[in-house]
């Protein structure tokens, strides 16, 4: 922590902390009125919001910290959810015992992918992403015994040390509200670490951080592995609303999801990512509400978000160019 | 497994294999001379199949409807690239990823839409609806073997097109450094906007000959598209060789795996086991495939030196 204050500049972590407390009080404040309105369609939305943007929030670590855009993040989330399904059916449903299983296995998944995917750069890294994101697809359709193609229903939901915290709409909802809370405070605090630093040094200018010493590979493996286990996390609450979990989880219409979802609110962002995710699931709602062709506006609003952006964008995003 | 039907699930494999060809050829062009991802180059399949079912249907005649299609497809395709794909290019890769996903959106909605949610059919060409022998026991569909027969001569084309003409050497040198073609004076926006038609043909025309193959729905494109980007990365971005080789490496290794994964594996496993675990294997075989090749060579095969 000495070394990571010597880089540190003057005016650093206090911003985006403010950010981030304050999109989690609006998100704890909305919860809080739906649940003393007794509206439990709007309790459920809230907790969907929180899962969605905790997997957002996971994905802008590595669009935005580190500059490796993965199109294949939905299977983190839907491996997850598998985790969740095909532990239930052994009987393993606490989440003392889950939450890290989740965690593990679709970190170890992460890490072994981004080992090769990582020795490819731009185009090529994002054509890999999407390859294991397929393969991640179509090894859960093949597994007749959980649903294959069909998906299947979950055992039960997930309890805490044996208390049935998930059962009602409100505990999911805090559940939800808990997991984004520490992963978003968490990665906010990573990007002002030294580790944080050295990916954002990597994003920049590979070569120069290279030349410095660092292990860009490494660093950028560790950040890969843990943004997927976070979104596993995220799954594994994401089967528990549903009480289903199925291969459609990981289309990679999902992936591009999340690739909006993070860059509407400002790849740099984490809060914003959160924002994002916010947004996406309300148009989706809205629209969906209104017309069951909902994703024609959510394309136009994507086409104009993209279109009336400056071009100072590209600048960011060094990394995803050739 | 007896060699007839191992002939013809290979002419099957070639088969698809031009069909991925006819797309990847745009995307990868598209990509090398203007470093631009475009997701929504699927969508212009899937214009190519429902605009020329639905003109077949209306002129009662394959040639006439195919050509009205493929016309009107184009005029939807340039539109889209006035409208938004010019914007795009000047942009990050994460913006155009972005954009152009947002395109598909709109597309398969608004295909949604207009044709309603249930899939269509495109009658074949009389003429071609038939099937010959090709071997003993081995009856070819015609329509099969025009499908390799077109992707044959477009790839011809595509080779004398690049190799031996001005255009061409521009598309090639496009590729390989854009500022300093444009330093030499070429319109490199104009040079773009050819290619980007050219390619935009080549997939509606794809999308119209397997539109008689397949049953024609708003997200036919989006299969195609995935393969399509793992043909031009396997063979290497802005390379035509590649892509020929890459795509007929693909139809022939996912159409191959499809029809004897399974049994394969009988000969090592059990005969469940290797019923549960066959298709399994065999959707993902292709991107074991691109793994692989990316593993070994992280700029594809061809990749690297421009087109070729």
């Amino acid at each position: 922590m000495i070394e990571a204050a010597a880089f540190r500049q003057d005016e650093p972590l206090r911003r985006p902390l403010r950010a981030a407390a304050l999109v989690l009080v609006a998100l704890a404040a909305a919860i809080l009125v739906a649940w003393a309105m007794g509206n439990a369609w709007w309790l459920s939305f809230l907790a969907r919001v929180a899962i969605t943007a905790t997997a957002a929030l996971s994905l802008s670590c590595l669009i935005g910290q580190a500059g490796l855009v993965s199109f294949g993040h939905a299977a983190q989330v839907g491996l997850g959810a598998y985790v969740a399904l095909i532990a239930g059916e052994y009987g393993i449903a606490d989440l003392t015992l889950l939450a890290p299983l989740a965690f593990v296995v679709v970190a170890l998944w992460s890490a072994v992918t981004a080992a090769l995917a990582l020795r490819t750069r731009g185009v090529y890294f994002i054509m890999l992403t999407l390859a294991f994101a397929q393969m991640a697809y179509f090894i859960m359709q093949s597994l007749s015994r959980f649903g294959g193609d069909d998906g299947m229903a979950l055992a039960r939901r997930a309890t805490l040390f044996g208390a049935p915290v998930l059962k009602t709409d409100l505990g999911l909802a805090l559940a939800a509200l808990a997991l984004l809370a520490a992963a978003l405070i968490g990665f906010v605090w990573m990007t002002e670490t030294r580790y944080g630093l050295v990916l954002r040094a990597a994003k920049e200018n590979e070569s120069r951080a290279l030349a410095s010493g660092f292990r860009v590979f490494r660093f950028q493996l560790y950040a890969y592995a843990l943004a997927g286990g976070v979104a596993a996390l995220a799954g594994v609450l994401l089967a528990n609303q549903a009480e289903f979990v199925s291969p459609s989880y990981m289309n990679w219409h999902r992936s591009g999801e999340l690739i909006v979802m993070v860059v509407l609110g400002g790849a740099t962002s984490l809060p914003g990512a959160v924002i994002g995710a916010a947004v996406v699931l309300i148009i989706e709602e809205a629209l969906g509400h209104w017309t069951e062709f909902w994703k024609l506006g959510l394309g136009l609003v994507i086409v104009a978000a993209v279109l009336l952006r400056g071009a100072d964008l590209s600048a960011l995003f060094g990394r995803a160019r050739r | 497994m007896n060699a007839s039907l191992l002939a013809l699930q290979a002419l099957n494999g070639l088969q698809y294999g031009m069909i991925l060809f006819l797309v990847a050829a745009g995307l990868t062009l598209v990509f090398g001379v203007m470093d631009f991802i475009n997701l929504a180059h699927g969508v212009q399949f899937t214009l190519g199949a429902y605009l020329t079912a639905s003109f077949v249907a209306r002129f009662d005649n394959f040639a006439l409807g195919l050509a009205a299609g493929l016309a009107a497809a184009l005029a939807l395709g340039v539109l889209l690239e006035i409208a938004v794909f010019r914007i795009l290019t000047r942009r990050s890769h994460l913006e155009q990823v972005l954009g152009t996903f947002g395109v598909i959106l709109v597309v398969t909605d608004a295909l949604r839409l207009v044709y309603g949610p249930a899939p269509r059919s495109l009658r074949m060409p009389e003429a071609l609806s038939g099937a010959i022998p090709l071997m003993d026991g081995l009856m070819y569909p015609l329509w099969r073997l025009a499908i390799i027969a077109a992707g044959l001569v477009v790839a011809l084309a595509l080779w004398l097109l690049v190799a031996k003409t001005r255009v061409g050497m521009l598309v090639r040198a496009g590729s390989t450094d854009r500022e300093t073609v444009s330093a030499l004076g070429v319109d490199i926006e104009r040079l773009f906007v050819l290619v980007f038609v050219f390619g935009a043909l080549l997939a509606a025309f794809a999308g119209a000959m397997a539109g008689p193959l397949l049953s024609i729905e708003p997200t036919m494109g989006d299969n195609v598209l995935i393969l399509a980007f793992v043909v031009i990365v396997i063979g290497g971005i802005g390379s035509i060789r590649g892509a020929f080789v890459a795509a007929l490496l693909i139809g022939l290794v996912d159409t191959l795996g499809r029809a004897f994964a399974t049994d394969v594996l009988k000969l090592v496993l059990s005969n469940a086991t290797a019923s549960a675990a066959g298709p399994a294997i065999a959707s993902m075989l292709i991107y074991v495939l691109m793994a692989l090749v990316l593993v070994a060579r992280p700029a594809g095969l061809f990749g690297g030196n421009g087109p070729s």
